[in-house]
């Protein structure tokens, strides 16, 4: 345990990486994840079927097999892309989308079609109806399972640990085959270190909801 | 032209041209196809055969131009539909505003007059769900001519509201018409036919099946469908 607190500086620096990959990988799956969802409620029909398509072929894939296409095939495919960071974020992006999207589909599903129809009655093209109003209420109700998504997100940077990125559960690895006599001690501190982001995400969560439900 | 639902035929040959400040009201069973006409007018339903010009102009397909045109035709609901996440002053200008291009200041100046004008006024920083079906109602109408529309679409305004609501809206409505607003209303309030209506069209099954002027379609129905169905309302 002496060896992890006086290399204390090198567990923050893992849980920093740990870190800095979700807040990428949560903000590029954010953005492809609405785009998705846009084509899938959309009106033209093959981006319809695309993001469909996408979010069958993603949703069923394991995350490690996703890591192992861009790390492992893409390198073959000459598609290779240097730095490990980056690839990590798009390994981690590919999949997280595919929740957003379904996440926020779930909640533009959840206002009601008047809501689309009034819009567009107003002269709103489909850009618009979303930005203006659809998606403003969708989000309300896209908070809480668009929470889940980001929590999964978060433990799922410990993939990369298996990818040369050493992050928190990279370290934590390197620290307890050091450290034979105090592996459970060294995997609790690793532990509250996740629970303390998942914590921050559930307490963002509850304070979007709440702010937004006096705001109506 | 003509519509259908997969095997339903459910607008059949329906030819009609309503002109410039003419107040139309449709009327008919349920199901005979109503809403579908006035959906079809500003394309919220696309239509398999036929066409539809609004002042002189056919109908665009879709995109910019088809958003274009419904900004010209104003509809009004059932259900109201303001959007659940504005004030009442944010559904009024939120089109002016993104649509026209208007000003800020301006569209809320205009709105404001709008508002009093349908007598809802007091309520503009209120949010929908806080204002009575009457008064949201009486929104959705100003929120439709504040695009100054060249027409404006009923459909069955006042059938979801308390009875004690419907004079309020009726009396809006009743003075848009007076003011020269080309209106299509699909209403089974024959008072509001009575007093506004240039014209009643009566549709059963798809089809146009008699038109006429208020006071001879109601004392006098021409075809037996009318009868029947002018009987089934009237003793309610
Ligand atoms: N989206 C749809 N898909 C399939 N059938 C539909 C659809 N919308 C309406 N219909 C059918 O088309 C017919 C006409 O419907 P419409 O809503 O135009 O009737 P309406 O005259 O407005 O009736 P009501 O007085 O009940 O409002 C009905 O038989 C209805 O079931
Ligand atoms: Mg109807």
């Amino acid at each position: 345990m002496d060896d992890v607190f006086s290399n204390f500086d090198l567990v923050l620096k893992a849980f920093a990486l740990t870190i800095e990959l979700l807040v990428v990988s949560a903000l590029t799956s954010l953005v492809l994840g609405t785009l998705l969802a846009a084509f899938r409620v959309g009106p033209i029909s093959v981006l319809a079927k695309a993001g469909t398509l996408y979010v069958n072929l993603v949703r069923n894939t394991p995350l490690l097999m996703i890591f192992i296409f861009v790390f492992i095939a893409m390198p073959e495919l000459e598609l290779n892309i240097e730095n490990f960071f980056v690839k990590g974020c798009l390994a981690l992006t590919v999949y997280t989308s595919a929740f957003v999207c379904e996440a926020i589909r779930s909640g533009i599903n959840s206002v009601s079609l008047g809501q689309a129809e009034a819009s567009r009655a107003v002269g709103f093209t489909f850009v618009q109806s979303m930005r203006h109003v659809i998606l403003p209420q969708a989000l309300r109700a896209v908070v809480p399972p668009l929470a889940s998504v980001l929590i999964a997100l978060a433990k799922n940077t410990s993939v990369a640990a298996a990818f040369g990125l050493l992050e928190a559960t990279a370290r934590m690895r390197y620290f307890t085959n050091n450290n034979a006599d105090a592996r459970p001690e060294i995997f609790i501190t690793f532990a509250i270190g996740y629970i303390i982001i998942v914590e921050v995400l559930s307490a963002g969560a509850i304070g979007l909801e709440r702010r937004w439900k006096v705001a109506r | 032209m003509n519509k259908w639902f997969g095997d339903l035929h459910v607008l059949q040959d329906i030819n009609l041209s309503i002109k410039q400040g003419e107040v139309v009201v449709v009327i008919g069973p349920s199901g005979s196809g109503k809403s579908t006409l006035c959906r079809a007018i500003n394309r919220l339903e696309t239509i398999n055969d036929g066409h539809i010009s609004l002042d002189g102009q056919p109908l665009p397909e879709e995109g910019k131009q088809l958003a274009q045109l419904r900004a010209e035709v104003g509809m009004v609901f059932q259900s109201f539909n303001l959007f659940a996440h504005k004030t009442i002053l944010e559904n009024v200008t939120l089109g002016p505003i993104r649509v026209r291009k208007q000003k800020k200041e301006d569209a809320e100046r205009r709105a404001k007059e709008l508002l009093d004008r349908v007598g809802v006024g007091q309520q503009a920083n209120k949010y929908p769900a806080q204002l009575s079906g009457g008064q949201q109602q009486r929104v959705a109408i100003a929120r439709a001519l504040a695009m100054d529309p060249k027409v404006m679409l009923f459909d069955e305004p006042t059938s979801a509201l308390d009875p004690e609501m419907i004079k309020e809206v009726l009396d809006v409505m009743v003075d848009l018409a007076e003011r020269g607003m080309t209106m299509v209303v699909v209403t089974h309030e024959m008072g509001f036919a009575r007093t506004a209506a240039n014209r009643v069209v009566f549709m059963a099954e798809g089809q146009i099946v008699e038109e006429n002027t208020p006071e001879e379609f109601f004392t006098n129905p021409q075809s037996d469908r009318a009868k029947d169905f002018l009987g089934k309302i009237l003793k309610h």
